[in-house]
């Protein structure tokens, strides 16, 4: 690696800065009384300001200096962190984002017309801002630490109630630490395996009021032990003791009588019979949970201390690691191969033993590789204020999951169409407040944007509130257009897929933001980059949803190893629906058609075989994988399926870039080379083939 | 006098194709492997129609065979892998070359290099960076960023993003 340029390490410090600077900012505006915000924002102003001059940067450091000397005032409680005051230090934060950027700028009459805005607002005494109305989901109201303790009746299993859905319930309000107590459970040979002698404590800390907390149990309430009392935890330094006294566990003078001994207090408290083994797991366990959630609190004060234990690492050196590792597995499966037909049990076992290391080191690069999509969502809120103001609507931005992680490659590369998609919800999906209250809805829009894990695959989905799709407008545009056949009758998913098409639009009037008909179509192309899906739902009148499916990583994926003629091709497993046998008589009936039928679906088919002209001597039974691609389905004809491959994905050269079949290649357990193939490419070559067939019929 | 590389010999990597002697210059070169087994990439051109895996990574395998009208035997004893790294189109990849046997890696005096005669040659012009004299023996540098920049465009003749030999010099 090559000596750091002191400026580049500062323009990322700074970078990450201004980002926590506009957090804290558009954070202000809900909650103008936070200290801790006001902080927050002093302080990124402040290391901007001293880094800058340290780094030569010596126009963003005058600069910043001045809002630094508001904030100052606003840390002091002398003026308000109003909202004309955010605005202008919002417009001041992307000034010093341009200054850092192009040191060279000459022209100063934009800055000092905002320091002049600046100006005016520290000198006018202000009154202070009322907040705006809390919303449940944005706000984040006051979390409160709850100790459920309950047990349910013997019989409660037998009835149908299954606690590990009472305890999923639970963990969705907050967040948990849940400990069984199994002091109930009676010696072998009295018990009844149907019976239920588990109780449980559970210490959550979540947002919702008691009364969530007493719906989770609304079914089996009434035959169960349940209490629910509150915990305090501004203290994080609540001893076991205290916890134990509180949850009325043991006695105080128990606890002093152990506390004078001076040994661990609670192996004390079990020994002397005052407590038992689960009892004092199950108050370690709160204990634990109070501690974690008060330097979470503290956490969170001090957003700047987030990246203290972390350390930054060159993109290409993590992308460098996945690579040997990909190797590495590659090379572990070979030698499982050798190994397997050796028979010596000793290279047997440290085959296997290389395994186990190679797929966690897999694991674990992955897991290096991936960001939690929040620092994606974090960006679009400041979006989400700037249209909101310029188009005059008001807008509430929730999301959801923001800790799910994905490859950092597929984050950056959502950036662009998930903007695109939220100021087309924002622009299209929205309405005014005026239409909204004219629609009986609140005035403020509400856009949800989601992440969460399902499988393989990570679904984001942006929501709207809004007016939804116009079905009949979207055809009838779609029919104008030449997009679609006049009259033809289509699923509300087929119909939106038109929306991708180039050039489609049925925006009344072109405005600034959208309706010029260009992006849906790139937004798609891109997502299919990714190997991911796109759908669109819509219900007129209250929303519209965007629906997102990626793949978790773009280095590694599950393929179906399939043999046409000699050569060896992975499919992605992801695609595959199923397969089937090409019984004789329908091979050689469909030798004019080509095409299948699936369970009264016809299907077209591709004969890889032609396809690669394989000239080796065809296997009697032809096997058919269907696959699909969006609402597509193609059969691939091929000689024989293999199975199940670990699949590394390796890029085609430049010399193959004309060879469109396939997507990349990999490597297979024998050392030899497989071309995966590219699906999306596959299916339009069916689609190809079928209208070839229909217009020739 | 040779007015091209400074006048300094050139090392240079001799090997056999149809009998005929070609060098490659030995700074391209990464490794030389023995045969290992071709992954045919069907509807992909003749010359770079097969995929080896060399170490883990997988490189492309073309037949120079092809490129210079040969006639495609089956691989013996003698067959050989070139593996190199040349700029394709600016970018730099890795190649493998088949070679029907491989010599030896040789230096080519300067006053021994002779650029490449305009008439009475078998092969391209455009293909060979010059000619060598060994002794009665004439060793043929091929210019492996012309023949592979080309396969890659499919047009002639490259572009001036990279420097190309210059063939005709004062």
């Amino acid at each position: 690696m090559t000596a750091l340029d002191p400026a580049e390490t500062y323009r990322q410090e700074a970078q990450e800065l201004l980002e926590q600077l506009e957090q804290a900012l558009l954070d202000l505006e809900h909650a103008p009384d936070d200290t801790d915000l006001i902080d927050s924002a002093f302080r990124a102003l402040h290391t901007i300001k001293g880094s800058g001059a340290m780094f030569g940067f010596d126009a963003v450091a005058a600069f910043t200096h001045h809002v630094e000397t508001a904030f100052d005032l606003v840390r002091k409680g002398k003026i308000a962190p109003s909202r004309e005051l955010i605005a202008v230090a919002l417009a001041a934060k992307d000034r010093m984002r341009l200054l850092i950027e192009q040191p060279d700028t000459v022209d100063t009459t934009p800055g000092d017309a905002i320091l002049r805005d600046l100006e005016a607002i520290v000198a006018a005494p202000e009154a202070p801002i009322v907040p705006e109305a809390p919303s449940s989901a944005q706000a984040k109201p006051s979390a409160t630490t709850w100790r459920v303790r309950f047990s349910l009746a013997k019989d409660a299993m037998a009835m149908g109630t299954n606690p590990l859905l009472l305890l999923d319930e639970l963990r969705t309000l907050g967040v948990a630490t849940i400990v069984a107590r199994t002091d109930g459970v009676p010696p072998l040979e009295v018990m009844m395996p149907t019976d239920c002698h588990l109780a449980w404590d559970v210490v959550l800390t979540t947002g919702q009021p008691r009364s969530a907390i007493e719906d989770v149990f609304m079914f089996v309430i009434d035959d169960m032990e349940l209490s629910i009392d509150p915990i305090d935890t501004t203290s994080d330094a609540t001893r076991i003791g205290e916890i134990l006294v509180d949850r009325g566990d043991v006695r105080q003078e128990a606890v002093d009588a152990a506390i004078s001994s001076q040994v661990a207090l609670g192996t004390l408290l079990v020994k002397s019979g005052h407590l038992t083994e689960d009892k004092l797991a199950a108050g370690l366990a709160e204990q634990q949970h109070i501690r974690v959630e008060a330097s979470a609190a503290k956490g969170a004060a001090k957003a700047a201390g987030q990246g203290a234990d972390s350390i930054r690492v060159p993109a290409e050196r993590l992308d460098e690691l996945m690579e040997r590792v990909g190797e590495l597995v590659i090379a572990q499966s070979r030698l499982t191969q050798v190994a397997a037909a050796s028979g010596d049990m000793d290279v047997k076992s440290i085959a296997e033993e290389i395994e186990r290391l190679a797929l966690a080191l897999r694991d674990t690069t992955m897991g290096v590789r991936t960001v939690p999509i929040g620092s994606l969502f974090g960006r679009f809120r400041r979006l989400v204020h700037d249209l909101a103001h310029e188009l005059g609507k008001q807008i509430e931005l929730v999301t959801i999951g923001e800790e799910t992680e994905l490859d950092k490659t597929v984050i950056e590369r959502l950036n662009d169409p998930l903007i695109h998609l939220i100021r087309n919800a924002i622009d299209h999906g929205l309405e005014t407040p005026e239409g909204r209250e004219a629609a009986g809805k609140s005035p403020r829009g509400r856009i949800t944007l989601s992440a969460r894990h399902a499988g393989a695959e990570v679904l984001v989905s942006i929501v709207d509130d809004g007016r939804g799709l116009d079905r009949n407008r979207i055809q009838a545009r779609a029919e104008e257009q030449g997009l679609l056949a006049p009259g033809v009758k289509l699923s509300d998913g087929e119909l939106f897929q038109v929306l991708f098409q180039p050039g489609f639009s049925t925006a009344r009037e072109v405005t600034s933001l959208s309706g010029r008909g260009v992006g849906m179509d790139v937004v798609k192309r891109t997502i299919e980059g990714l190997r991911g899906k796109i759908d669109i739902a819509s219900t007129p009148g209250s929303g519209t949803e965007m629906a997102l499916r990626l793949p978790l990583t773009l280095a590694i994926i599950d393929g179906l190893l399939v043999r046409v003629g000699t050569g060896r091709y992975v499919l992605p497993l992801s695609a595959v629906e199923e397969c089937v046998e090409l019984s004789v008589e329908e091979d050689a009936r469909s030798r004019g058609r080509s095409f299948l039928n699936i369970r009264d679906d016809l299907v077209p088919f591709l004969r890889l075989r032609e396809l690669f002209q394989a000239s080796a001597p065809a296997d009697r039974y032809q096997k058919v994988v269907i696959v699909s691609s969006g609402d597509l389905r193609v059969g691939l004809v091929v000689d024989q399926v293999i199975g199940n491959h670990q699949t590394v994905i390796k890029s085609l050269s430049k010399l193959h870039s004309g060879v469109e079949t396939f997507s990349g290649a990999t490597i297979l357990g024998d050392g030899a080379v497989a071309l995966i193939l590219d699906i999306a490419h596959l299916v339009e070559l069916g689609m190809a083939h079928e209208s070839r067939l229909k217009a020739a019929g | 006098m040779s007015p091209w590389n400074g006048g300094r010999s050139l090392e240079v990597l001799t090997l056999g194709l149809e009998g005929e002697i070609f060098a490659l210059e030995a700074t391209y070169v990464r490794e030389i492997l023995d045969l290992t087994p071709i992954t045919e990439v069907p509807n992909s051109e003749p010359f770079v129609n097969g995929l080896i895996n060399v170490r883990g990574k997988v490189v492309p395998l073309a037949d120079l065979r092809l490129k210079f009208g040969m006639e495609q035997k089956p691989p013996t004893i003698d067959t050989r892998i070139i593996v190199i790294e040349v700029a394709i189109d600016g970018n730099p990849a890795i190649v493998g070359i088949h070679a029907d046997k491989v010599y030896e890696i040789t230096q080519v005096a300067a006053s021994a290099l002779e650029e490449t005669p305009r008439i009475g040659m078998r092969w391209r012009p455009d293909y060979i960076r010059c000619i060598g004299k060994r002794g009665a023996d004439f060793i043929v540098v091929l210019d492996v960023e012309r023949i592979f920049s080309m396969a890659s465009s499919r047009e002639e003749p490259p572009s001036a993003g990279y420097p190309s030999p210059q063939l005709s010099a004062a």
